[in-house]
């Protein structure tokens, strides 16, 4: 019973961290039909921002929650005007040119903070179930996903940034027809977008050991969630990051680490040679 | 007897709820030029895709000079022998019109067989001047034309064409019903087309699609005078 | 019908010799090793995304596969000429099956960029996880992320005890490179290659001619992946040893690079591409005051913001507009004069 419990926790974990590291990369993705190779790299630096502003004495929780999504928002605001803004319409051209982005951010992290891990210890401590270690902080990295994705579609059902963000996704032209033009809606998108990446690297900095090159753990898994997920944006990134968590932590359990996550790669391969599109182009269409 | 070489078998293809193609049965001799016609949606695109491979009908069979080719992909349609060009102009834009008329002769022929083929092409279709012009700089009308170049470079005995003379200007649409005329001398042709004065000016016999379905097939003269017809398409014509 | 027209061939193997014995009076023979092999690296992913239109992100996965297998197989076997062929043929065959799956999904872009490189991620995870005494290959243990040393190097055919390695080797790279270059060369030339070019313009219509899209392009995907395979055999022979990093994702991203800068579409431009940026590299490493990674991801924004074509297609162009406009030269023009005299 409490093996059940313990493994019922890992899975959620599972998925609601690949929610948490897919999150950015989705909202830019599905809107300005961007991806973001350097996504990981946004993590990796609001892990460091999240380090450095709590060795400056700052709260923890504001490091993580407030400081990180700002800071790597604000680069990525940079990186926009600079460079995305140029690219536009041409998807294999972003990927390459953020990929290249990816590579120049290591190279500064490494630059400034050196080529050794860094790390904070989790605020939350563990606890045990029956014979079982829990990790305390895997629930607030859950309740942080579920938040998140409360907020997400708040914002795209409830607010005027969402329904006109909604409409640039369907159709670029009608939100400059609305008079909103395109430019500053893909400027916000991809400051929001980045800001989640920042959230999301310091949100699971506690759990890693932090070097320059985190950002390679995360990108390919973020990657095949947001495209496996398909036009959807809600509805995709829960049911792809459901089914990936879901096969990671079986062969995690039965097999080993390695293997769940060589599975999880194996999972998103075949879906993808099965459905192109995405999960959400077949089934729940229409859905957020 | 004349052999058939083109027929279909209650052909039917839905998407999710919608028929775009019902139970349409439809025969071509050798030789012969037929004309689809009807308003848009009424089916004749769909039949067209379904013929060619590019979609996979829902029930019903094609047939080619006897062989059944249903669900078969484009590419075994076409090596059959079958020439095929689509609505958008589809050409090798990085490439030059030579090239583009040799790699089309080059599925049926050897290599220096394939550049006599081509020169001939280029020569038929009056394209000398532009045969080392890459389509991509080339006009709207010259790459219909090189389009078809492709088409004829692989000597078909059927030719599938879906709008020739969308776009084309009056010389340009007198030069494509010439072409038409041309490859009717060698293989049957199946147009769908809106342009009526194109149509009268190359078919005998139309086939008028409607609602999916075919509602009538005869000459075209007794088409254009039918009320029925008149009133499902030309009517909004004429 | 003649492949290759014989006074191209003899151009590009006098071309060739003559910067095969001058090259080693500027540059050392070990670093021009590793030149030449990352130049028929960066020619294989060029063959089939300049020419192919085939966007693989895990070039490297068919590079370490090459690597690995040669060295699997020379330990195993204890001479290095079967295990060099090896090298070519488990790559090309894993590209085929990989191939069939990705084109007979119809998948394109993106797709196949996610694909290849999640292929590649499943190798690298999979390779550094087999540390354990269980995984055996034969004789050679896989040894996780410590890699493979101590292997048979590459010594003259059927005889096991005459190693070739120093001089000889950078010899034996460029020879090889030379008659890569030339197959691919003559590839390109014959009826194969200009249908695989069609391919890369417009799949549909070729389709619509009658050719088979999908197996082409798994032929093609195949070669550059045999070719990439060679390269790899031939790094295990100058490192000595094969390690994971070979399939990681930064060296998918450099052989990418090289291509870009070096120029898609060309066969020269890729090889230039990786010659040059791997030398550059090598000149950076010596020195510490910026971070390599950050150049490397600089030169890669940097080109497809201000040059996409890369440089050998931009160089041409401006040679052919040079040319072009010297027919009109027949009477001195002043103005040009002029400038040049102010120039």
């Amino acid at each position: 019973m409490d093996y059940v419990a313990v493994i019922s926790v890992e899975v959620v974990y599972a998925v609601a961290s690949l929610v948490l590291i897919s999150a950015g990369l989705a909202i830019v993705f599905g809107m300005m039909k961007v991806i973001n190779l350097a996504h990981g790299e946004f993590m990796m630096m609001g892990g460091y921002a999240t380090i450095t502003a709590v060795n400056y004495g700052v709260n923890i929780f504001v490091a993580m929650l407030i400081v990180a999504p700002l800071v790597v928002g604000l680069i990525g605001l940079v990186v926009e005007r600079l460079v995305i803004r140029h690219l536009y319409g041409r998807l294999v051209d972003t990927m390459l040119a953020t990929w290249g982005l990816s590579l120049l951010f290591i190279g500064l992290a490494t630059m400034i903070f050196g080529n050794t891990t860094t790390g904070i210890s989790t605020p939350i401590p563990g606890f045990t179930v029956g014979g079982y270690q829990i990790n305390g902080y895997n629930f607030f990295i859950i309740l942080v996903s579920i938040v998140l994705l409360v907020a997400m579609y708040a914002v795209l059902k409830g607010t005027r940034f969402g329904l006109v963000a909604r409409g640039a996704m369907q159709n670029p032209e009608m939100a400059a027809a609305l008079g909103y033009s395109p430019d500053k809606i893909y400027m916000a998108t991809f400051f929001a977008g980045s800001a989640l990446s920042g959230l999301a690297g310091a949100v699971l900095a506690p759990l890693v050991g932090l070097v320059p090159t985190s950002g390679g753990a995360y990108i390919a898994k973020a990657f095949i969630t947001v495209i496996a997920g398909g036009p959807s944006l809600i509805a995709g990134l829960m049911s792809s990051a459901g089914l990936f968590g879901l096969v990671n932590q079986i062969f995690t359990f039965a097999v080993s680490p390695v293997m769940g996550e060589v599975a999880l790669l194996i999972a998103a391969v075949i879906l993808l040679r099965l459905l192109p599109q995405g999960v959400t182009a077949r089934f729940l269409k229409g859905k957020m | 007897m004349v052999e058939t070489v083109l027929e279909a078998v209650g052909l039917t293809m839905r998407f999710g709820g919608v028929v775009a193609s019902d139970n349409v049965n439809f025969k071509l001799k050798a030789r012969e030029l037929r004309c689809l016609i009807g308003p848009n949606g009424a089916g004749k695109s769909t039949f067209f895709k379904c013929v060619t491979g590019l979609l996979t009908p829902t029930s019903g069979q094609v047939f080619m000079r006897g062989d059944e080719v249903t669900g078969w992909s484009p590419h075994q349609v076409a090596s059959l022998g079958v020439g095929i060009k689509m609505q958008v102009p589809s050409v090798l834009d990085g490439l030059s019109v030579q090239e583009n008329i040799w790699l089309a002769a080059r599925r049926f022929l050897s290599a220096p067989e394939a550049r006599k083929k081509a020169a001939e092409v280029i020569e038929r279709l009056a394209l000398g001047p532009i045969a080392r012009v890459d389509l991509g700089r080339l006009a709207h009308g010259e790459r219909q034309r090189v389009e078809l170049g492709t088409v004829v470079a692989a000597d078909p005995w059927l030719i599938l064409l879906d709008e020739p003379a969308a776009g084309l200007s009056g010389e340009d649409v007198e030069l494509m019903a010439e072409l038409v005329r041309e490859m009717t001398r060698t293989s049957a042709v199946v147009i769908v087309e809106h342009d009526m004065q194109f149509i009268r000016s190359i078919a005998n016999t139309v086939t008028v699609f409607h609602q999916g379905a075919v509602l009538m097939e005869d000459h075209v003269d007794k088409v254009m005078s039918d009320p029925t017809v008149r009133n499902v398409y030309l009517g909004k014509n004429a | 019908m003649v492949i290759l027209p014989l006074k191209e061939a003899v151009t590009t193997v006098l071309v060739a010799a003559v910067l095969i014995y001058t090259l080693p009076m500027m540059i050392s023979t070990y670093t021009l090793s590793i030149l030449l092999i990352y130049a028929m690296l960066g020619l294989s992913l060029g063959l089939i995304w300049g020419f192919g239109g085939i966007l693989c992100f895990g070039q490297a996965a068919f590079f370490g596969l090459g690597a690995y297998s040669y060295a699997i197989a020379a330990i195993n076997i204890g001479e290095s000429t079967l295990p060099m062929v090896i090298a070519m043929l488990v790559p090309a065959l894993f590209a085929a099956v990989l191939g069939v799956f990705m084109f007979y999904g119809r998948l394109a872009d993106v797709y196949l960029g996610v694909i290849t490189l999640v292929v590649t991620l499943i190798l690298f995870k999979f390779i550094n996880s087999t540390a354990g005494p269980s995984y055996v290959i034969g004789k050679a243990r896989l040894g996780g992320y410590n890699g493979i040393p101590g292997f048979q190097t590459l010594n003259v055919p059927g005889q096991p005890d005459n190693y070739i390695w120093g001089d000889p080797f950078y010899y034996v790279c460029a020879v090889a490179l030379v008659i890569v270059f030339l197959f691919v060369t003559a590839l390109l030339r014959s009826s194969f290659g200009r249908i695989a070019v069609g391919i890369r313009e417009n799949e549909q219509r070729m389709s619509l001619m009658g050719y088979d899209v999908r197996a082409r392009k798994t032929v093609l995907f195949a070669i550059g992946a045999g070719i990439a395979g060679l390269a790899g055999a031939l790094f295990a022979n100058w490192a000595e040893i094969v390690t994971p990093g070979l399939y990681s994702l930064g060296q998918s991203a450099e052989i990418i690079i090289w291509c870009i800068v070096g120029g898609l579409g060309t066969r020269v431009g890729p090889m230039l591409g990786a010659a040059g940026l791997a030398y550059l590299k090598f000149l950076l490493g010596q020195q510490s005051m910026i971070d390599n990674t950050l150049i490397t991801g600089l030169i890669l924004v940097l080109f497809v913001l201000f040059l996409p074509k890369g440089v050998v297609p931009a160089v041409a162009d401006l040679w052919k507009l040079s040319v072009r406009r010297r027919p009109r030269r027949k009477r001195p023009n002043r103005r040009i004069r002029a400038e040049r005299v102010d120039g």
